[in-house]
């Protein structure tokens, strides 16, 4: 059994007349995989993101994650937004250590075990290069950095079930390929399952091992591509021509898609 | 010699800024001074009785002159006012976080806070002295009553425009609304608490004046009041300097408070 199956489902927002952002989606993603969503701007990508997780309920369709249908917030999933939404009066530290003050399995264990679990948050600041900016406030770091936070916490928790929307937009290409592999190593090193939203079709390309792509609003799925390339994967596999071809024609449907809309 | 010692010096260390005058700290005494001899100098050109507007100076000289009764009458204002407010901190905070727990308690109770409000609140004395009689108990009631609506409303407004992103992080972690209001609703409404804590203090000493303008022996208020049923005009304007500078000072206690309490909002000039 998949470990998320989304069925023909349609959700609107503000009540009935408001806007169908998505409409006959149907989707599974396997326990263990990296999938990618790509689509046109504004096409329910995020909307599809918040339905796995719970913060949304679907007027019609099933949403299941684990086996159970989402009803409410999962805890077992942990999300990075697409905007970094740090608290500002926290430190960055506070703000990452921010998931184990809620979620049941950890709240209780916080105060005894927070130098472990300080510890942990460290070491994840620094596989996402920002060693030494814990006592920082998110004000005082800058875009980029706020969203390498934002991964952090997203992580601290060790979700079953990562969603990553568009995690990597504020940032330069180096950055960019050095989190790139960060990410990629996580999925080899844990059997975590990650779903991940982005604009950078090289980006799905180069991490995920199923891409789906969604057409414009109403979003659905319009086709599923398997990524035939072998893991581990280094950066160097960008340049080869497979790869570039598999790029342009993702590119070429997604802008089939927007004209269609 | 002394030449010799200045052209080692230069060459040394780089030249010693000159002394700079920090007039932006100086700015607010200055102009206070500029007022006080403004108002000196108009009221001896023109020659205005001290019965109708007296000058600094006699007003510095009424203060001189019954410092016992100002000093007694300040202090017991600074009480009323400062208890009315100290209550209105408590239930205003607490009421604040009632009313923005939920968007409908919210929506219901506002309209009638606001409608509360509208009521002039020297209205409310004679209620007040009814059952209450004169004195100390309706002044701190009336500096409560007139000074704990803007804490209500921004602690409220703090909770109700929580932006829903920040509230998805949480409850995309599985909290609940308590969970929700400790982690991010309530830090979220402090700078809306202690940056209308300076509007309340400064009502409230409206409040304690008004009621002990009308119903009390004590006070500035009576203390002036009865002043001017003597047409001891000095002794009016002493009271009125008295007040200001409570006023100044428990304002100037609130600014630093919310500084203290809410640096990160403040975070341009933090982070310099
Ligand atoms: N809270 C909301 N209330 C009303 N409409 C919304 C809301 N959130 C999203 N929408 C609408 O739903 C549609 C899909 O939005 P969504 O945020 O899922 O798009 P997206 O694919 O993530 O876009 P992008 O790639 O630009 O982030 C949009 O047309 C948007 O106008
Ligand atoms: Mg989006």
């Amino acid at each position: 059994m998949a470990l998320v199956e989304i069925e023909r489902v349609d959700m609107r927002y503000g009540g009935a007349g408001g806007t169908l952002a998505v409409s006959g989606l149907d989707m599974k993603v396997e326990r263990g995989a990296f999938a990618a969503v790509v689509g046109p701007s504004g096409c329910g990508k995020s909307t599809l993101m918040k339905l796995v997780t719970g913060l949304h309920i679907p007027q019609a369709g099933n949403v299941s994650v684990a086996g159970r249908q989402v009803t409410e917030p999962v805890s077992i999933v942990g999300m990075a937004f697409q905007n970094p939404t740090m608290l500002p009066w926290r430190t960055t530290l506070d703000n990452i250590l921010l998931p184990l003050e809620i979620v049941e399995k950890h709240r209780h264990r916080l105060r005894k075990h927070k130098k472990d679990y300080v510890a942990k948050a460290e070491a994840l600041l620094e596989t996402v290069g920002l060693k030494g900016f814990g006592d920082k406030y998110p004000w005082q770091l800058s875009g980029g950095m706020q969203q390498r936070a934002n991964l952090c916490r997203a992580l601290i928790h060790e979700p079953e079930l990562l969603m990553l929307d568009e995690p990597f937009g504020a940032l330069d290409a180096f950055t960019r390929e050095e989190l790139w592999c960060v990410i990629r190593d996580l999925h080899a090193a844990s059997d975590v399952t990650i779903i991940l939203v982005t604009h950078d079709l090289r980006e799905a390309v180069f991490l995920a091992d199923q891409i789906f792509v969604m057409s414009a609003r109403p979003g659905r799925i319009l086709a599923e591509h398997h990524v035939p390339f072998a893991r581990p994967r280094e950066l160097s596999v960008m340049y080869e021509p497979a790869f570039n071809e598999m790029v342009q024609g993702l590119r070429s449907e997604i802008a089939e898609a927007r004209v269609a809309a | 010699m002394s030449a010799m010692v200045e052209n080692s010096a230069v060459a040394g260390t780089p030249p010693r800024p000159a002394f700079r005058m920090p007039w932006l700290r100086l700015a607010p005494w200055l102009y206070t001074l500029g007022l006080f001899a403004l108002w000196e100098l108009g009221v001896r050109l023109s020659g205005i009785s001290h019965t109708i507007l007296p000058a600094p100076t006699v007003v510095f000289g009424a203060i001189v002159q019954y410092w016992s009764p100002i000093w007694k009458n300040s202090l017991q204002t600074l009480y009323t006012t400062t208890l009315g407010f100290g209550i209105a901190v408590v239930a205003g905070l607490a009421l604040g976080l009632f009313v923005g727990w939920s968007r409908s308690i919210y929506a219901g109770l506002y309209p009638l806070m606001v409608g509360f409000n509208a009521i002039p609140k020297v209205a409310l004395v004679p209620i007040l002295v009814i059952w209450f009689g004169i004195g100390t108990v309706p002044a701190v009631l009336t500096a409560f009553l007139i000074s704990f609506f803007p804490i209500v409303v921004n602690v409220a407004t703090g909770l109700a425009t929580i932006e829903p992103e920040t509230e998805d992080v949480l409850r995309a972690l599985g909290a609940k609304k308590l969970d929700i209001m400790l982690k991010v609703g309530i830090p979220r409404s402090m700078p809306y608490f202690f940056g209308s804590l300076k509007v309340a203090i400064t009502l409230a000493f409206v409040g304690s004046v008004v009621s002990e303008t009308v119903a009390s022996n004590n006070g500035l208020g009576n203390m002036m009041a009865s002043a001017q049923s003597q047409f001891n005009v000095p002794l009016v304007f002493a009271g009125l300097l008295m007040l200001a500078i409570e006023g100044i000072a428990m304002y100037a206690l609130m600014a630093w408070v919310e500084k203290r309490m809410t640096g990160w909002a403040h975070r341009s000039t933090m982070s310099q």
